[in-house]
């Protein structure tokens, strides 16, 4: 079986709010998938259809082509973690693992296995609901690790987690990915998938809004904008207008110019004698990329969105 | 663009199957502390309640005392708690006491009468006149001694013609009220240890109603004439007590037209008092009274096996599946863990993760509904043997007089609290699965399965509405506790707090099992269709 995850045209509606429409991708083995939107854009929605606990109205999820109901040992072909606080808090972390296990006919050697991989041999013994947020997610990783399975699901792994913790899951999922396994990791907050995704799809509203590599995301976020410091900043106008640039006043001495490399705006500025204290390729980070394809698709923005940017 | 090799697992695959499903729910039973601190809550509530009331009856049964009110067993007529209760053949209690004008009847032969009338006291206000199994006929009966074996040919107050033997036999023959336009003609012939009973309206032609054997009947025997009537008790029930009034009634018969074939060594008729005096009625004489051919018989008390339970004629000896009084209590802890052993899941959102583990969800349901029903049987099994083993302890120990049982007998109410406590554990399963809110569930299980038995119960609501109660809701299944049967041949008080349920135990579990069937199927749907 494919280590794939391939979702296509899921559309569903809760009440009046139609939370997913026509939510397509395909999460490839080997790789880091970054699972990105603002809150209420379908992320979690989608995965609980990829599980079966959801149905969806129309359109179809299949873990190396099979629908999940029809998988045999579930956990042995995917594993999950949608909600780190999903436990019985009276029940010891070791015993939550040990009925998963025999859930999936597994056996108490193998939940020691996984508890050992999440870091938590220590605290195994103790009740679930003592434990941190971040003990929650390790502990919720090891549910998820228990089938040893090829493809891996994450909603928000990284919520409630400390820094160190942090640089911990990032390690570890590209371990995992770097294994073959198809690996898909939800997060609201772009900053938390740099570095640790290979790849990313964007959502909102319920729908796919990019699905892109990470580095070509951040080119197409960047574009060809220079950024240009100088006092004549009226004269700098006129002249980089008449070489077919558009300019637009960013500061008291800042420009920002578009439709001109760097090159020919430095060409065009000593050919007309006007003095600049610097000019750069302007370069987005991951955050700016991801806000200037999510702005349109924040369900409930603080202001009302400032348009034309992304257009 | 390297290639990428799919990770294939060297985890090896486990089993396959239900019963994996049934190891995870529980695994997932026995580790939540309070679930199985749940179920000992319960077997703590049932036997010491159980034994409580065992060490209360002790204290509560005072001497002499032949009616008033009382809250709880209450001893009528002149004997005291302790003295033993009169035995059948077959060892269960009995009452035997009635006027009998006898001979002895050596070896094999018969006696044949016709019955022309049959009167009780003229009616009054609390006075019923005849009650329906005031009894006049024939007998022949192993000796004089309490308890002896016996076959009987009668007429009844309201029940036509009967043969009754050994107390708890009983089979009809002619309906309808015998009157001098209507006679009745009654006989019995012995042969060996078998008894016939023959009836006739006319002396010519004759039915066979019953034959039975009486096991080691001596070769000669005691038969002729008997009349007899049940004390009655206008009884009036309130919450938590009951106002006994004893009434006796009795009943006279005439015969004629005895004739008697086979060896008959004595040449007159005496008749006997069988049994302790009962209490008289002013005016009335038990007694018998002979002119040419005419036999006129008055008698009181009652021929059957003993009911226990104030107000009947065993009162002041309890059975000890009585004391399973604190079933429902237990089964209220019952009730709160089995529902929360799925809603826990919907309020942690859990249940996610049992779905996403296992995707069959009918199947989930089938192995959480085996596993909570299997905890819950094991809790009713050793919660009621702990009541009979503790409580039959305790009787003994404080000198009280326990309904003399066989084992079997009490085994029956024991096997029949797990078995209730397991479908009442399935159905709050089932209810928690439909409603997925603790509180809500655990409120709509106890008010559908508990508080039905308890109002009829406590009397808290008029008997028929009681009767009703047990009959059509969950709580129907109590019946599975009743350790004393039912005759529909003796008039007694049948009540919920005395032990007796309108169905039999079977028919109680059928509707329980039947409410429980419905509400897993309702959960199952909801189940599939809902999304989790």
């Amino acid at each position: 079986m494919e280590a794939t995850i391939e979702v296509a045209g899921l559309r569903k509606r809760f009440g009046p709010a139609q939370a997913l429409d026509g939510m397509t991708f395909t999460v490839l083995p080997g790789q880091v998938t970054g699972f990105v939107g603002p809150n209420g854009a379908g992320k979690s929605t989608t995965m609980r259809v990829i599980l079966g606990l959801d149905a969806p109205d129309e359109g179809t999820a299949l873990i190396g082509g099979q629908p999940y109901r029809t998988l045999r040992h579930p956990l042995g072909h995917v594993g999950a973690l949608l909600d780190a606080a999903a436990l019985q808090p009276s029940r010891t972390a070791r015993n939550h693992l040990l009925w998963l296990a025999h859930s999936q006919g597994l056996d108490a050697g193998r939940v020691d296995e996984v508890i050992g991989q999440a870091g938590l041999t220590t605290v195994a013994k103790r009740k679930a609901g003592g434990y941190s947020l971040g003990m929650r997610q390790r502990l919720g990783i090891a549910a998820a690790l228990l089938g040893d399975p090829p493809v891996l699901m994450m909603d928000e792994p990284f919520n409630g987690m400390d820094p160190e913790g942090i640089i911990w899951m990032r390690g570890f999922l590209r371990a995992l990915a770097a294994e073959g396994r198809a690996v898909l990791v939800s997060s609201h907050l772009m900053s938390e998938l740099q570095d640790a995704a290979d790849h990313l799809v964007v959502v909102g509203r319920g729908k796919v809004i990019a699905d892109t590599s990470v580095k070509d995301l951040i080119a197409a976020a960047s574009g060809d904008r220079v950024q240009l410091r100088t006092a004549a900043r009226t004269e700098a106008m006129t002249v980089l207008a008449h070489a077919g640039a558009t300019v637009a006043a960013t500061g008291p001495d800042l420009l920002t110019i578009s439709g001109l490399s760097a090159e020919r705006t430095v060409a065009a500025l000593t050919e007309s004698r006007i003095p600049f204290a610097e000019v750069s390729a302007h370069r987005a980070t991951l955050e700016e990329a991801y806000m200037e394809l999510t702005r349109d698709a924040v369900e409930f923005s603080a202001a009302p969105a400032a348009g034309g940017a992304s257009q | 663009m390297t290639v990428i090799t799919t990770y294939r697992s060297p985890v090896q695959d486990g089993r396959d199957g239900f019963g994996q499903l049934v190891h995870a729910e529980w695994t997932k039973f026995r580790t939540v502390r309070g679930w199985v601190i749940g179920m000992i809550i319960a077997i703590v509530v049932i036997a010491g309640l159980g034994v409580f009331l065992v060490f209360a009856s002790t204290a509560n049964v005072s001497c002499g005392a032949s009616s008033g009110t009382s809250s709880g067993p209450v001893q009528h007529g002149s004997a005291c708690p302790g003295a033993a209760l009169t035995l059948g053949p077959g060892g269960e209690p009995v009452t035997d006491s009635f006027y009998f004008v006898r001979q002895p009847l050596a070896g094999n032969g018969s006696i044949t009468v016709r019955v022309t009338s049959l009167t009780g006291l003229p009616p009054g206000p609390v006075q019923p006149g005849l009650v329906p199994w005031s009894k006049a006929g024939i007998l022949i009966k192993q000796d004089l001694s309490q308890g002896s074996a016996y076959a009987a040919m009668m007429v009844t107050g309201g029940n036509g013609v009967r043969m009754q033997w050994n107390y708890t036999g009983d089979t009809p023959g002619l309906t309808g009220a015998v009157s001098a336009a209507s006679p009745r003609w009654l006989r019995l012939t012995r042969d060996g240890d078998t008894i016939t009973g023959y009836d006739s309206t006319d002396g010519a032609h004759w039915t066979r109603v019953g034959t039975v054997h009486l096991a080691g009947l001596p070769p000669t025997v005691q038969a002729g004439l008997f009349a007899t009537s049940t004390q009655y008790f206008p009884i009036s029930t309130g919450f938590g007590g009951s106002n006994v009034n004893d009434v006796q009634t009795a009943a006279t018969a005439v015969f004629d037209h005895v004739s008697r074939s086979g060896a008959w060594p004595a040449s007159t008729w005496t008749g006997d008092n069988i049994g302790p005096p009962t209490e008289g009625i002013e005016g009335v004489a038990e007694g018998y009274h002979q002119a040419v051919g005419r036999f006129t018989v008055t008698g009181m008390g009652d021929i059957a096996p003993a009911i226990p339970g104030p107000g009947n004629s065993g009162a002041g000896h309890n059975p000890i599946g009585f004391y399973l009084v604190g079933t429902f209590a237990g089964l209220i802890a019952v009730i709160v863990v089995a529902t929360m052993f799925m809603t826990a899941e919907y309020r942690r959102g859990l249940i996610r993760t049992t779905l996403a583990a296992s995707p069959g969800r009918s199947r989930v349901l089938a192995a959480k509904a085996i596993v909570i029903g299997s905890a819950a049987f094991a809790t009713g099994l050793a919660a009621a043997a702990a009541t009979v083993i503790f409580g039959t302890w305790e009787a003994h120990a404080s000198g009280y007089p326990l309904w003399p049982q066989p084992w079997s007998a009490e085994l029956s109410p024991i096997i029949g609290t797990a078995v209730l406590a397991a479908g009442v554990a399935v159905l709050a399963l089932a209810v928690g699965t439909m409603v997925r809110r603790s509180a809500a569930a655990v409120v709509i299980a106890i008010v559908t399965i508990v508080i039905p038995y308890f109002l009829a119960y406590a009397s808290a609501v008029p008997a028929g509405i009681g009767t009703w109660l047990l009959r059509v809701t969950p709580a129907a299944a109590f019946a599975l506790q009743q350790s004393t049967p039912r005759y529909q041949q003796v008039q007694a008080y049948y009540r919920p707090m005395d032990g007796f349920y309108p169905l039999a135990p079977w028919a109680g579990l059928a509707v329980l099992c039947g409410w429980t069937a419905l509400a897993l199927a309702a959960a199952a749907y909801l189940l599939r269709r809902r999304d989790a």
